[in-house]
């Protein structure tokens, strides 16, 4: 049974994110990715805590990078995945990689195309989860029917964003973190005696 | 005489490491396999479960295994990548000789027969003692079992021994002593139900990624974490408690713990009256360690420690893991003794959600240090110095009392021993002891000293440039069998692909050489993985670690069997300890008491700094494989200083400055990288390279007097920032790598998308 449908969704949870980019490595091994990946994880500040994000495209309903390119190039299909660009479209033009508000869509040099995450197509439609999501040790990634999330996980999906003045509805969610992550860890602060 | 053949340029010319950056055939290649191999990741003790991409006889790359229980299909970056390893540029194909010119490719035959002349000549001249095995527990149960039964009657020595030395070796000695068993207690799955998670000493996220997930769905369901590390790794970035202490006190922690536990009147009293033996001795041995001394000792405020202590204390279900970092110090057994304390004082252990373990680092941790490359042991956990379990032994083995020799010396201690002179030959096999072995520059001029050294290894790995003949083994797709995993889950590994050009398995290269030696009695009837595992299945019998009720076939229709399981109809034991019933010959539990005493090296005004020293999660052990694929240089193409800013302020260091670091074996010089998830009195260096760029060349080659484990965590060390002219040529070498790495992403034409 394909696993793209209204019943799955895809919920990004940086808390649980360890960093360690099985899921950049996964991603290019896709059998139709040959290489490239398409997922982005970035260290948020290396020298003040441990903490890394993993950006994976977040299907808006309204997508922005298909609202900018001037070539009609990018599509939406009916289940709500936000596809690479149409080759025979695409002018490389980046309007899609400047404008998008999460930073996801790569024009890849040489191919002059616009390549990003459709969800992995070719896994889904047969019946798998996407590769990242299935392989991610730490469940940060985490691709599940929408009605299970709320007994797996204790934080709340978010689909929902303002990001200067736009506001955009995604059809994959981020785990709202808790109130109290530290943004800074210091181990000077947890020891005795001082420094 | 095993000099290197060449120099170390000339020899990364022609052995690498090189970079595998593509499947074969490249990214174009038909992605479509010919079939799919359900198997288990090499690297490291998870053994999670994966499927290979076969085509045309090569592993083409790899489809998670989500029906596998204990990591449903997902994989770390380095299981991702493993398959990188195969069809390989630096891969060894043929035996190599010594000659005048370096390493020159062998006819099999020739390369056998003077191996084993010279095995012949060192052992009639100087007693079969002389030559030594160092092997490795990356290997599967049947090879390291046939590893242990070679060294004892195709070579007749004593001076066996392996890399779990290095490894867990510690935590077996504490575990055997305090439950007659060394086993992690528990299955994973206990992880996820239970209250209160106690990690200590282990980077989890990086070094066991897979765990991650079972701590986080403990913690989703209310679980607290406590996590003991000087370094704030991953896993603790969002622990309910973060315990960063001194370098080598985690025995003064566990101690205070116990002091408030019964301070506090937290025990478990009808467990401990009812299942174990000397908690009077444990108390009194903490009876000083209040917690204004535990706080002087770790570095820890009081406040932390009390809370730790009562959490520990309070919990309903807990589960207390650990790994090297209490493991590799001179105190490591009595620092897997302290915890073992603070689970039986409060009795939470053979219940669900209860219990203990170490977290086994290496691909066969588990199996691999059970069934006979340890010094001092025979296969079912045997003692190698116990009548009855010899006798068993002698028995399977078709051998006299005689033929069997008694208990060799440790895995440095041979390396001592040949550095003196004493032990003039030596096999290697799965074991890179120049990057391995703490004090680099002393196991160099130990192996430039031998006599005559052969290897057995997929790769000329650093130490194998010290070989007189290499002889080319299998990688582990190439090749099946069992290995056991951190959870003492035994799996199945089956073979993918067949080994390239004459490389063979390691089993039937031993086999040959026993042979060759005379000694094919005990050996003629090994012709395949399954016939040694038959016969292993005879020898564990009845030991601890009792493999006798488990088959190939039962463990592929149970996804793995946990051992002990005696029997055809035993379901195997995935949980010990049940009902308190412990594996001592009365049936209880012992406690160890575990008196305080330092490092063997602390700092002082000459080298005020503690270095530790620990793994990253794109490389495994002496990154003999992945310091070979592309994606993982990529990530981490070399090491570096982890200093914190307020220590670095003092030497006037800034991120990616050369700092020079010294201790009393070494210096070195590598970039800073200035982190404050590290306590300021402390730097850590990962230590997976070699040559210029080793850590292990500041390391001391303290050992533990009990487990004989190096103290691998804690040196003193100075440092003073340097000149970029200072860096060593290997480190831009390797960032040129990393370059190479990154870009390769040219050769994927339009026609795909």
């Amino acid at each position: 049974m394909p696993l793209v449908n209204e019943e799955y969704g895809f919920f990004i949870d940086p808390q649980r994110c360890i960093g360690c980019r099985a899921c950049v490595g996964a991603c290019a091994e896709c059998g139709t990715h040959r290489g490239r990946s398409m997922i982005h994880l970035d260290e948020m500040d290396r020298l003040a805590s441990t903490q890394t994000v993993p950006t994976v495209c977040m299907h808006c309903e309204d997508p922005i990078c298909a609202q900018v390119c001037p070539a009609d190039a990018i599509k939406r299909s009916e289940d709500g995945v936000v596809h690479s660009s149409q080759k025979p479209r695409c002018i490389g033009c980046q309007n899609c990689e400047l404008s998008c508000p999460f930073g996801v869509p790569i024009v890849f040099s040489g191919l002059e195309q616009m390549l990003k995450c459709d969800l992995c197509y070719d896994r889904t439609s047969e019946g798998h989860r996407p590769m990242c999501a299935t392989v991610c040790p730490s469940q940060a990634l985490l691709y599940v029917p929408k009605t299970q999330i709320e007994s797996l996980r204790k934080n709340k999906p978010l689909r929902e964003f303002t990001i200067g003045s736009l506001h955009v509805k995604t059809r994959n969610a981020v785990m709202v973190p808790d109130d109290d992550v530290p943004l800074h860890l210091d181990a000077a602060l947890l020891i005795a005696g001082g420094f | 005489m095993s000099q290197l053949p060449n120099s170390l340029e000339e020899l990364r010319r022609a052995f690498g490491p090189h970079l595998n950056l593509a499947p074969p055939g490249g990214w174009l290649a038909d992605p479509v396999p010919d079939k799919l191999v359900k198997t288990h990741c090499c690297f490291c003790g998870q053994q999670c479960g994966i499927q290979l991409k076969v085509k045309d006889n090569k592993v083409v790359g790899f489809e998670p295994w989500e029906e596998f229980p204990f990591n449903k299909g997902k994989l770390c970056p380095k299981g991702v990548k493993r398959y990188l390893q195969g069809n390989h540029p630096d891969r060894l194909t043929k035996a190599l000789m010594r000659d005048e010119h370096g390493f020159a490719e062998s006819n099999w035959d020739q390369a056998m027969a003077h191996t084993a002349a010279k095995i012949q000549e060192i052992q009639a001249k100087h007693g079969p003692h002389s030559f030594a095995v160092l092997s490795g527990v990356s290997m599967s149960n049947e090879k390291s079992y046939l590893t242990g039964k070679f060294a004892r009657l195709g070579l007749g020595t004593r001076n066996l021994d392996y890399n779990g030395r290095l490894c867990m070796v510690a935590a077996g000695a504490g575990n055997k002593r305090a439950f007659g068993v060394d086993r992690a207690a528990n299955p994973w799955s206990d992880i996820e139900g239970t209250d209160l998670i106690w990690v200590q000493g282990s980077n989890i996220a990086e070094c066991s990624p897979i765990t991650t997930d079972y701590i986080w769905r403990a913690r989703d369901k209310g679980a607290r974490l406590i996590v003991v590390d000087p370094r704030i790794t991953p896993i603790a970035r969002t622990a309910d408690l973060v315990l960063p202490l001194k370098p080598g006190s985690d025995c003064a922690l566990n101690n205070g713990i116990l002091h408030l536990l019964n301070k506090w009147n937290l025990i478990d009293w009808d467990f401990v009256e009812a299942h174990t033996h000397r908690f009077a001795e444990a108390v009194e041995a903490v009876k000083d360690c209040t917690p204004h001394w535990t706080s002087n000792l770790t570095g820890l405020p009081v406040e932390a420690i009390e809370k730790a202590a009562r959490w520990w204390g309070e919990a309903k279900t807990s589960m207390l893991l650990h790994a090297r970092g209490i493991e590799h110090q001179s105190k490591g057994a009595d620092n897997v003794s302290s915890c073992i304390n603070m689970v039986l004082a409060t009795g939470r252990i053979g219940r669900p959600f209860c219990g203990y373990g170490t977290i086994t680092g290496q691909g066969n941790g588990q199996g691999g240090r059970e069934h006979g490359h340890k010094c001092d042991q025979l296969p079912g956990n045997r003692d190698i110095e116990n009548p009855e379990h010899r006798a068993h032994i002698c028995k399977v083995w078709n051998c006299t009392d005689e033929e069997l020799p008694r208990k060799g010396i440790t895995a440095q201690e041979i390396m001592n021993a040949i550095h003196a002179g004493e032990i003039k030959g030596l096999l290697l096999l799965c074991f890179n002891p120049v990057v391995s072995l703490p004090d680099t520059e002393f196991t160099r001029e130990a192996l430039s000293k031998l006599e005559f050294m052969v290897g057995m290894d997929f790769f000329l790995s650093e130490s194998m440039q010290y070989a007189d003949v290499v002889l080319p083994s299998a990688l582990q797709e190439e090749d099946e069998g069992t290995t056991t995993s951190a959870e003492g889950r035994v799996i199945k590994i089956n073979k993918a692909v067949d080994c390239p050009g004459d490389a063979k398995p390691d089993w039937e290269i031993m086999v040959d050489l026993a042979k060759r030696l005379g000694k094919g009695r005990f050996f003629d009837h090994f012709d395949s993985s399954r016939s040694i595992f038959e016969e292993l299945r005879k020898a564990s019998s009845g030991g601890t670690a009792d493999y006798g009720g488990i088959t190939y076939e039962k463990i592929e229709a149970n996804m793995g069997v946990f051992w002990p399981c005696p029997t055809e109809d035993h379901p195997g034991t995935p949980r010990l300890f049940e009902g308190g019933k412990f594996f001592h010959p009365d049936g209880k539990a012992k406690f160890y008491p575990t008196p305080w005493r330092p490092p063997m090296e602390v700092v002082d005004e000459q080298f005020p700094i503690w270095l530790t020293t620990g793994r990253v999660v794109y490389h495994y052990l002496s990154g003999t494989q992945t310091r070979r694929i592309g994606f993982l240089v990529e990530q981490c193409p070399h090491p570096y200083l982890e200093i914190h800013p307020r220590l670095a302020e003092r030497y006037g260091l800034a991120e990616g400055d050369p700092v020079e670091i010294e201790s009393r074996r070494g210096a070195m010089v590598l970039p800073a990288k200035l982190v404050t998830t590290i306590r300021p009195d402390t730097v850590f260096i990962p230590y997976h390279w070699t040559s210029k760029l080793a850590a292990n060349q500041l390391t001391a080659r303290h050992l533990d007097p009990v487990s004989k484990i190096p103290e691998y965590k804690v040196s003193a060390v100075r440092i003073r920032k340097t000149t970029p002219d200072r860096f060593s040529p290997e480190l831009a070498e390797l960032q040129r790598m990393a370059f190479e790495a990154r870009s390769n992403q040219s050769d994927i034409p339009e026609q795909v998308f």
